[in-house]
């Protein structure tokens, strides 16, 4: 071998051997896990497809794994709104250098600093029935009708954790969006403004098309995000997706699974891991397809 | 020159078989962490018995601490002695073949245990013994003796005295019961806390023979009036409360009963120093009822099968088998030992001791959490659909019946 071959070998083996060790191990035998039985964590006979099988059709899982699929997509759909819509109105009005925008550039991402605990103990305090700040305000203004157990109730308690989320992260497109606003050239801009002075054509003809790779990135991290959804559920909801199931997501349902909990005691490596394996699956071919699908309407500037 | 290789053969040899006799260093796990100091006391009082035997305490966070334990003994690096959990918990470890069976001959006192504590550490399939029980747990009301005495209240004896005693609580401006449900597992607390005296013997007995089902009008119709008291004399939606803040209400005075366990006196008396409490059981319709709790065991101290100081870990196990180490723990833990004969210091522990003995096991950790869906995870979801409204006793009992079928035989049809 070259002294140049021998060079390139030592550059290439740490990080190939690092990526194989760390990442490629850890999936392969995820994928194994999941053909087989399992007793607690000690692994008995290959079983095909049967764990698959089980999470998908038998009763109680194949409930239980819809639940929380449903749960998943509304998350999905309700932070689409929420979090990547809110974010480019106010990427929008940071950009058009509002009043006060030198002061919301940073107030807005604030929150993406904190960490995800703070924030799920935080919002767990504002909704606490009693002395939370939510129901104390309503009360205040004569709303008291309005008071609600905001994490009891099976329909506000998902909305409350999206909100809690969506307050969160809003920061975070924002931020995306705004540094895609600011590559637009600035001919473009005085182009339009000989053509229009409406804000919404420069919106939808201009500035939302030419901010398509922003677009691209913060739509498929929120879609692997919204489907990978654990901490602020696991905190405010709890590990049962309480009440009855109407916090629970992909998440906690494969976390009870494979590790079990204290209200079940049962752990099942072999169901986890085939739930697991199709999170990762599902995921991968969505976040696929709408990253392909994004691109192509991506413009080079 | 031969001679003296004898020699030195015999003493290595020698060396090498009382090498395990000179430093013989147990690793014990549990999941107590706020119990460290205590344990460690214990273990002193070993050590100074059993010379050449050290023991190290270790603790891990108590929600995880199976998957921690489990992973460990199946990766080989597990402890000598620890911690295991009862009834369906345990059958996770034991049943990978990870934990020393035990008899009475390797540990004599388990004679004399009560056959439900030794039953709650034993396996199902083969009836062996696995750990050594350590505590008891019992659920009960706990209410505050001051707020009681203030508005002339007696310990009550029929439900209509219960709803009497809530209600003067509420026309006094305190709330009646802290409890909320808005943690999963407190709806089970609540459930049997409140009603097994309800339920009664004769269903419970009924139910483990296999000639009655949830759809029991005893059962649903407990179910019916535990929520009815829910509504009417829990806090403000309580639905969305979550289990510290529920406590936080009864220790800080502002509610006059808390529904949950034994182990929530020690707790009430860290967060409030003055409060005077009292325990009891929650009565059935009638004075004539049997008050019942629900009694449950909270885990053991177990054996590492391939362990390398099997027999200094048995001598251990001994040790915390003892009336010496269970009259220690009921002192310096404020805990209801298993081991019999041990007496207790504290009236409020002596009165929970007294309590237990007439009893029903906490029924869905006892006998329903060996399959999936398990009675436990069930039996809070569908209480707190009730409570919220969403379904009826009579529907939560078909649930729980149907559901349960899915493993537990006497149910299939």
């Amino acid at each position: 071998m070259t002294g140049r071959g021998l060079w390139i070998t030592a550059l290439i083996v740490p990080p190939l051997a690092f990526v194989a060790l760390f990442i490629v191990y850890p999936i392969v035998s995820a994928f194994a896990y999941a053909f087989f039985d399992w007793q607690g964590l000690r692994r008995l006979d290959f079983v095909g497809l049967e764990n698959f099988h089980t999470v998908l059709f038998v009763e109680p899982y194949r409930s239980w794994t819809l639940n929380a699929f449903k749960n998943n997509v509304i998350v999905f759909f309700a932070l689409m709104v929420l979090q990547n819509g809110l974010g480019f109105i106010l990427a929008y009005a940071l950009w058009r250098e509002l009043p006060g925008a030198r002061f919301h550039r940073i107030a807005v991402f604030l929150p993406v600093v904190l960490s995800t605990i703070i924030v799920a103990y935080l919002f767990k305090l504002f909704y606490h029935p009693l002395f939370g700040v939510v129901n104390i305000s309503l009360k205040g203004l004569g709303l008291g009708f309005l008071a609600q157990p905001w994490l009891g109730q099976s329909g506000t308690a998902l909305w409350s954790i999206i909100v809690a989320q969506a307050w969160h992260m809003v920061g975070f497109p924002t931020l995306v969006f705004l540094a895609g606003m600011q590559r637009i050239p600035g001919e473009i801009l005085d182009a339009v403004r000989m053509e229009t002075e409406s804000e919404w054509v420069k919106i939808t003809k201009i500035v939302w098309p030419l901010v398509a790779p922003s677009a691209t990135i913060v739509f498929t991290l929120l879609f692997v995000g919204a489907f990978n959804w654990f901490e602020l559920p696991y905190i405010m909801g709890g590990l049962d997706g309480s009440p009855f199931g109407s916090t629970d997501v992909l998440g906690l349902y494969f976390y009870r699974t494979a590790f079990g909990n204290v209200s079940s005691g049962q752990q099942d490596f072999g169901l986890g891991s085939a739930l697991a394996v199709l999170i990762f699956i599902f995921i991968a071919l969505v976040a696929g397809v709408i990253t392909t699908r994004l691109r192509a309407r991506e413009i080079q500037l | 020159m031969r001679k003296s290789i004898i020699r030195t053969g015999a003493v290595l040899a020698g060396v090498l078989v009382a090498a395990p006799a000179f430093a013989q260093d147990l690793t014990f796990w549990s999941w107590r962490q706020e119990d460290r100091a205590a344990y460690e006391k214990f273990i002193e009082t070993f050590e100074a018995a059993n010379p050449g035997i050290t023991v190290t305490f270790e603790t891990f966070e108590a929600a995880n601490y199976n998957t921690i334990l489990s992973t460990a003994l199946a990766g080989g690096t597990g402890p000598d002695v620890m911690m295991v959990r009862a009834y369906g918990g345990l059958e996770n470890v034991a049943a990978a073949g990870y934990l020393e069976p035990l008899t009475t001959e390797t540990v004599p006192a388990l004679a004399d245990f009560a056959a439900p504590a030794i039953a709650a550490e034993s396996m199902r399939s083969d009836g062996a013994i696995y750990a050594v029980p350590f505590a008891s747990q019992t659920q009960l009301v706990i209410y505050n003796k001051a707020l009681f005495d203030a508005n002339g209240i007696e310990e009550p004896q029929t439900w209509e005295e219960l709803k009497a005693a809530a209600q003067k609580l509420k026309d006094a401006g305190v709330i009646p019961f802290a409890n909320g449900t808005a943690t999963a597992w407190q709806n089970e607390t609540v459930t049997f806390g409140l009603g097994s005296s309800l339920m009664g013997k004769d269903f419970y007995d009924e139910l483990m023979a296999g000639t009655t089902d949830f759809t029991d009008t005893r059962f649903t119709g407990a179910l019916g009036q535990v929520a009815e008291v829910a509504a009417e004399y829990f806090p403000d939606g309580f639905i969305g409360l979550d289990y510290p803040s529920a406590q936080q209400l009864f220790s800080s005075g502002m509610a006059g009963m808390f529904i949950g366990g034994s182990y929530e006196l020690a707790t009430f008396k860290a967060q409030n120093l003055d409060i005077e409490m009292g325990v009891f059981a929650a009565p059935g319709e009638n004075a004539d009822d049997a008050k019942l709790v629900a009694l449950y065991f909270d885990g053991g101290y177990a054996a590492n099968a391939a362990g390398a100081n099997k027999e200094a870990s048995i001598k251990f196990l001994n040790y915390l088998a003892s009336k010496e180490f269970g009259q220690a723990f009921a002192d310096t833990l404020s805990n209801i030992s298993t081991i019999p004969g041990v007496t207790f210091n504290d009236p409020l522990l002596a009165e929970v001791n007294d309590l237990n003995k007439s009893s029903i096991p906490y029924l869905m950790l006892a006998h329903f959490r060996y399959g999936e869906p398990s009675g436990s995870v069930m039996i809070q979801a569908e209480m707190q659909k009730l409570f919220a409204g969403e379904t009826t006793p009579e529907a939560i009992g078909e649930a729980l019946t149907t559901g349960l079928a899915a493993w537990y035989e006497p149910f299939k049809k």
